[in-house]
């Protein structure tokens, strides 16, 4: 018996438990969210290092039944969920008292846990798409959590476009079925790479990619499809800010592209069909990386500012998979695609590390001070100097400033970039770098440093059960950074070698 | 919300007791015939559906409870799950290890029958919840919407 179903079973069963526990015991929500959590993410932790598995569902083999995957993309994944969502949930447990109906708080959010767990485990086309509906429902829900009019508007435009994203990704699922008949993905793949390899793809599956990329893309927040974010990731409380910016988007919008369209789609080398589609990957990311990056230059609201941030980069993210896709479709070295998929996916799990720190943190100072105009708000600094340091920490991070984590990984990805034979792409990718500097600088001037003036004058340090999730994730984003040689050869180098040997995946799951 | 008239409410009566029996049927024969714990279950909560429209909410409370309700909900999830937990006894999740019995008998196919069930208690009892919640907010909106008129 292999771990794999506890990934999804274990909050589940505490999403179900908690509603009806609830009913006798106030703090029932707090306690199996809490332990539930972190029994996740020690197994999610303690996977590392392990060989890929499947699981087969009901003892049914691969092809007709439904089989769990972990392979070492997965692993990545669930570390970057589990461990954030046990932060979130600890940071939950004060943040939260504000509100009301906490038993329904933390019921959707272990659901949307299971929801992720189930996305990034599943190996099939449909569940993979019931599980992202999940998590969806359980997100639109969270964001409208706290039923002011505002936050009622975000959840409602998040659940009409979440919404025709996951029609897209249906309408994709049903057409990947209707032309290879399986809807277990190394089937699917290995069906399209003996009928298409290298050879130009039916124009239903190219229709199939399109909507892939399109429902992920919302999903990720990818410019164009990025309108929701903006409203849907500030209106959230900020452990869910955190929860959605940190590891919602990745799990449903990043994962999902990358696994369907580097292992079911395939990018075969010469293959007319994979250059558009890695072609398009890196038309969204360009667009993501300059939209979001000039958009949070204006912002006034912290968390609005965070949000934009969050668009330009996942850009960076999808940057480093779509060249990597591009070199593997152009028939250029396994070593450079590798490079560029590395990147991609370092900053990934970077980003969901400092994005995470950003939201928490906003959300600490908004509890101590009642706002998050960072017009009302200067020398924090002086006042908050836990979480003054965390945010100033991560905004060095998420800005590339060296040895922080940020910066490496926006380097692999630029010099990828640019090896790939792209130098205005680099290009950008590197002016926008400097666009995030100039931002998270304006942060760091009118809400760190400074006079203590506004709201800041009454401000106190937040409580011990808030800040030592903010001071874990400082230390994992000065320990990604300076630490790789120890932890990126176990974690990041199998996700890499996951992405980039699909024939290996289909051997995995089919046997 | 006082219901609706004599004609419907004695209708309503008569039906409620037939509707409950015919889900409960769909649910019971879901692995041998077309059906299954899903379409019972909503054939279920639409007889307690009606009773909320015929007598109002207060009437349909006295029925199922909305405590009851809740607990019905998460129950028959984590029943499911609980199912799918005794399959790992025999190595897989989910793995069927009821005895089969005879085809086409009640007592047969193993775990799905259970299943069927769990899904009933879970589908029947969100979806009345979910109309009772409907059923409330509107009342609430046109209740705020009368006050403002006053005001």
């Amino acid at each position: 018996m292999n771990p794999v179903p506890l990934y999804v079973a274990i909050p589940l069963g505490a999403a179900f438990l908690i509603p009806v526990l609830g009913m006798w015991w106030k703090k029932s929500g707090e306690a199996l969210a809490t332990l539930s959590t972190l029994l996740l993410a020690v197994m999610a932790i303690l996977a590392v290092g392990t060989p890929a598995m499947v699981h087969h569902m009901g003892g049914w083999t691969a092809p007709l039944g439904i089989a769990l995957v972990s392979d070492g993309l997965t692993v990545l994944l669930l570390i970057t969920i589990n461990v954030i969502a046990f932060l979130c949930t600890v940071f939950s447990l004060k943040y939260m008292t504000a509100y009301t109906g906490l038993p329904k708080y933390y019921s959707l959010f272990m659901l949307m846990v299971a929801g992720m767990n189930g996305v990034v485990v599943s190996g099939d086309l449909f569940n993979l798409f019931v599980f992202l509906e999940i998590a969806s429902v359980a997100s639109y829900a969270l964001v409208a959590f706290g039923v002011e009019a505002d936050e009622l508007e975000a959840g409602f435009k998040y659940m009409i476009l979440g919404s025709v994203a996951s029609v897209m990704i249906l309408f994709a699922v049903g057409t990947v079925y209707a032309v290879t008949g399986t809807l277990n993905m190394a089937d699917a793949a290995r069906e399209i790479s003996t009928r298409f390899g290298g050879a130009e793809m039916n124009p239903a599956l190219l229709l199939a990619a399109a909507f892939f990329l399109m429902g992920f893309g919302l999903k990720a927040a990818l410019v164009p499809f990025h309108a929701w974010l903006p409203d849907a990731h500030p209106s959230a409380p900020a452990p869910i800010s955190a929860m959605l910016s940190g590891v919602v988007i990745k799990s449903l919008g990043v994962y999902a592209m990358c696994r369907v369209m580097f292992h079911v789609f395939g990018f075969a080398s010469s293959s007319p069909s994979s250059v558009i589609i890695a072609n398009a990957m890196i038309t969204l990311s360009v667009l993501s990386i300059v939209v979001g990056g000039l958009m949070a230059i204006g912002q006034w609201d912290f968390k609005r500012l965070l949000a934009y941030s969050s668009i330009g980069q996942i850009g960076y993210v999808t940057l480093g998979l779509g060249v990597g896709a591009r070199v593997l479709a152009t028939g250029g070295t396994r070593s450079l695609a590798a490079l560029a998929i590395l990147g991609g996916l370092f900053h990934l799990i970077n980003h969901a590390a400092f994005k995470s720190l950003l939201f928490l943190s906003s959300g600490a100072i908004q509890h101590a001070t009642g706002t998050r105009d960072m017009k009302m708000l200067s020398g924090l600094g002086k006042r908050m100097p836990i979480t003054a340091a965390t945010t100033n920490l991560a905004a060095l991070s998420i800005s590339g400033v060296p040895p922080f984590s940020g910066f490496w990984s926006k380097l692999i990805i630029i010099v990828a970039t640019i090896k790939a034979g792209h130098p205005a792409v680099a290009a950008v990718a590197i002016a926008m770098a400097f666009v995030t500097l100039a931002y998270y600088v304006k942060v760091q001037r009118e809400i760190i440093f400074g006079p203590v003036r506004g709201r800041a004058e009454s401000a106190k340090e937040v409580s011990a059960a808030m800040y030592v999730p903010l001071i874990i994730l400082a230390i994992v984003c000065v320990g990604f950074g300076l630490l790789y040689p120890v932890w990126g050869s176990r974690i990041l180098e199998p996700a890499r070698d996951a992405v980039l040997n699909s024939a290996e995946y289909v051997k995995l799951v089919l046997g | 919300m006082k219901g609706m008239t004599l004609i419907v409410k004695t209708i309503t009566d008569f039906v409620v007791a037939f509707i409950v029996v015919f889900g409960a049927y769909i649910v019971l024969y879901g692995h041998l015939t077309p059906g299954g714990g899903f379409a019972g279950g909503v054939i279920i909560a639409c007889a307690f559906i009606l009773l909320l429209l015929a007598h109002g909410s207060d009437a349909a409370f006295a029925v199922l409870p909305e405590k009851v309700a809740h607990i019905f909900d998460s129950a028959g999830a984590l029943a499911f799950l609980i199912i799918g937990w005794v399959g790992v006894t025999g190595g897989f999740f989910f793995l069927n290890v009821f005895g089969r019995g005879e085809a086409f008998r009640l007592l047969s196919s193993g775990m799905i029958l259970p299943l069927n069930i769990a899904i009933a208690f879970k589908v029947g009892s969100s979806l009345f919840l979910v109309f009772a919640a409907l059923a409330m907010f509107r009342r609430r909106s046109f209740r705020a919407m009368i006050e403002e008129e006053l005001s």
